[in-house]
């Protein structure tokens, strides 16, 4: 009864035993998952391709080849000879040097907005959910009619009045992206509430913001995770999307939306790799963070306890 | 006589339930999960509690270490009322009360390990102790309910039901407290396993000087290890006495019934006894039947039962049961 067979022939040593945390588990699942792996690995990929390019591009992003100037459709084609590996673009930039830059801040934009959700909305769907009452009725009531405005209205608005800049499109995305994360983060809440370990901590006396941090919040880590790596991706089409209509981040800085846009206006002059390169790298990202997503939800919560 | 541990003064536990498909504004409705509960615990002793599934048996402990509201009336330690209480004054009293639940699983956070469990009220009510001194405590702990100290760093699903009742048990101790509120602590456990953890809980009372407050839904354990019983029935107690007294004289319909749904381990003996069953089901605690709320299964039941809840009647020996027909009921052909 004291203790299984197994884990009283561990017992050798007086050494405490380390224990398998659900983390743990979650992790060995996760790595047993073939398309997560892969996604990972071209997400590090895509990654140090953005950290790394600046430095072995033989182009500077803003300079202008004017070699190629009036023939991009002959002089830019990609080439090992001329240095510009993807090709340039139509004003004889580097392509290269130009999709590094946009998958810098592609990746930021969906990284920040990711966690601006999983801080704020974790933890003010958690307070809402745990207090519940008024306090909960107050909070949720903010988000029904933050998300009821029609956030790309507001987001373009912003961008048009205070002016096209990185900041702006922070704070635009910011507002917007915790709201969902919030609604999960309270239901998963109200769940946990039910748990009896809830109730001995607050028979104990532990502290309300207590309890939230060290009992809420790590049981709702796994969804919150899960939610997160997936709303990478929908930031990244936010993005792209503004700077497809033009309002995204303002030359010379870029972004994937933006390269993708310059490219399909060239569309008919037989300048394919304009497109092609930045449109590959964000495929390749969104299809890498769907399949981690993927399986990040199966290696979470197979049955979560 | 001096004041007891615990007692409780007509204590009532109510729940506003939301009314379903009204407007948001429409007021919801009562629940009464408690209603007038009066008991009391002298310290180093066990008290019963009994009833069947939904009687309110869980709502009444988590009015005692103060997990839910308590609507009205009082909860006294040691005479001092703590409703009154404030926030911080509650938060300290929780080192004195702790609580023991049913589902050994469920009340174990999944993602810590058992050090930080059983630690958790040390760190609460003594947050001057050094790592160190936390740890050697947890591991005393730990052996004194019958776990290898060595297993501190192992995360909860390692365990079977028993360990992590064991578990929670050393949590519910480790502060030293003077009330343990065990809320049906083996019905979810294997049979083999229930009895060596309810050992553990009396040997544990002996050697801390601990009362418990002991929740069951039959009588099979709580006979063996109470002082009194008390029997509960849709919110209200309807009849408390010592355990044996309980047993051997029961006067309340109910208790009767109870005691007859015991199996006897004699097969004839359990052939030869007269059982009167229970009919029905339990009515509902939002519209409760007026009168004694136990009249729409008593087989004694009365056309005035219906109109005044009965009184509690002390009947000698520290028998309180609240029927007035109660020297009736041998009488009465069943
Ligand atoms: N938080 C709550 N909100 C609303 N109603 C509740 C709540 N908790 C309990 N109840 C209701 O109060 C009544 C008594 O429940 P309680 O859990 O106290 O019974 P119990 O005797 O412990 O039953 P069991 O043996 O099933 O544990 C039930 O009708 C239940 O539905
Ligand atoms: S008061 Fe009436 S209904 Fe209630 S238990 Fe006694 S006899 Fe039965
Ligand atoms: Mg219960």
């Amino acid at each position: 009864m004291f203790a299984t067979k197994s884990v009283a022939d561990d017992l050798a040593g007086a050494a405490p035993i380390k224990g398998r945390s659900l983390w743990a588990d979650a992790r060995a699942r996760f790595l047993r998952n073939r398309a997560a792996v892969a996604g990972l690995i071209v997400l590090l990929l895509v990654a140090a391709f953005a950290l790394i390019g600046p430095f072995i591009a033989p182009w500077n992003n803003e300079d202008i080849d004017w070699n190629v100037l009036g023939n991009v459709a002959q002089g830019g084609r990609p080439s090992l000879e001329t240095g510009h590996w993807f090709g340039t673009d139509a004003l004889g930039r580097d392509l290269f040097a130009r999709t590094v830059q946009g998958t810098q801040i592609s990746l930021l934009v969906g990284i920040v907005g990711a966690l601006i959700s999983v801080i704020v909305g974790t933890l003010y769907g958690a307070i809402a959910g745990y207090f519940g009452g008024r306090i909960d009725n107050v909070m949720m009531r903010i988000v029904d009619v933050l998300m009821s405005i029609p956030y790309m209205f507001v987001l373009i608005l912003l961008l048009v009045v205070f002016g096209r800049s990185l900041l702006m499109l922070f704070i635009g995305i910011g507002l917007i992206s915790w709201l969902d994360m919030a609604r999960i983060a309270r239901g998963q809440t109200l769940t946990l509430k039910g748990k009896a370990y809830i109730e001995a901590a607050v028979a104990t006396g532990v502290r309300p913001f207590t309890i939230i941090l060290r009992h809420i919040i790590p049981n709702l880590l796994g969804v919150v995770i899960v939610y997160a790596t997936l709303l990478v991706p929908s930031m990244i089409i936010y993005e792209s999307f503004i700077s497809f209509l033009g309002l995204g981040v303002q030359e010379p800085l870029t972004s994937w939306g933006a390269l993708i846009n310059d490219g399909a206006s060239e569309m008919n002059n037989g300048t394919l790799w304009m497109l092609g390169w930045p449109l590959f790298f964000f495929v390749i990202t969104l299809f890498g963070f769907f399949f981690v997503g993927d399986g990040l939800r199966d290696a979470l919560d197979p049955k979560d306890r | 006589m001096s004041a007891p541990l615990l007692e409780t003064r007509d204590l009532s536990v109510t729940f506003k339930v939301a009314r379903q498909g009204g407007w948001p504004w429409s007021p919801p409705r009562e629940l009464q999960a408690v209603k007038q509960a009066s008991l009391r615990l002298e310290p180093g002793r066990t008290l019963g509690l009994v009833g069947e599934s939904g009687s309110g048996k869980s709502s009444l402990a988590r009015a005692i270490v103060g997990t839910v509201p308590v609507s009205d009336g009082r909860v006294l330690w040691r005479g001092e009322d703590i409703v009154s209480m404030d926030t911080a004054a509650q938060r300290a009293h929780g080192r004195h009360v702790q609580m023991v639940f049913q589902d050994p699983l469920d009340a174990l956070n999944p993602r810590m390990t058992v050090g930080q469990i059983v630690a958790e009220p040390l760190r609460t009510h003594f947050p001057d102790l050094s790592k160190e001194q936390v740890r050697a405590k947890v591991g005393q702990m730990m052996e004194r309910v019958g776990l290898l100290p060595a297993l501190i760093n192992r995360y909860p699903h390692e365990f079977s039901g028993g360990q992590c009742q064991r578990i929670g048990i050393a949590r519910a101790l480790i502060t030293d407290p003077e009330l343990v509120v065990c809320d049906e602590p083996v019905s979810a456990l294997d049979v083999s396993v229930q009895a060596q953890v309810v050992n553990l809980l009396q040997e544990l009372q002996r050697e801390m000087g601990l009362a418990l407050l002991f929740i069951a839904h039959d009588l099979s354990v709580v006979r063996h290890i109470s002082h009194r019983i008390a029997v509960m029935y849709l919110g209200r107690i309807v009849e408390v006495a010592t355990a044996s007294e309980l047993i051997a004289n029961p006067r309340h319909p109910y208790t009767k019934a109870l005691i007859a749904s015991v199996p006897i381990p004699s097969p004839k003996a359990e052939r030869a006894r007269h059982r009167p069953v229970l009919e029905g089901e339990l009515p509902s605690p939002m519209s409760p039947p007026s009168g004694c709320v136990f009249r729409t299964r008593c087989p004694i039941a009365r056309a005035d039962c219906a109109d005044a809840t009965p009184a509690v009647m002390n009947i000698g020996n520290d028998h309180l049961v609240s029927c007035p027909y109660h020297s009736s009921t041998e009488a009465s052909p069943l």
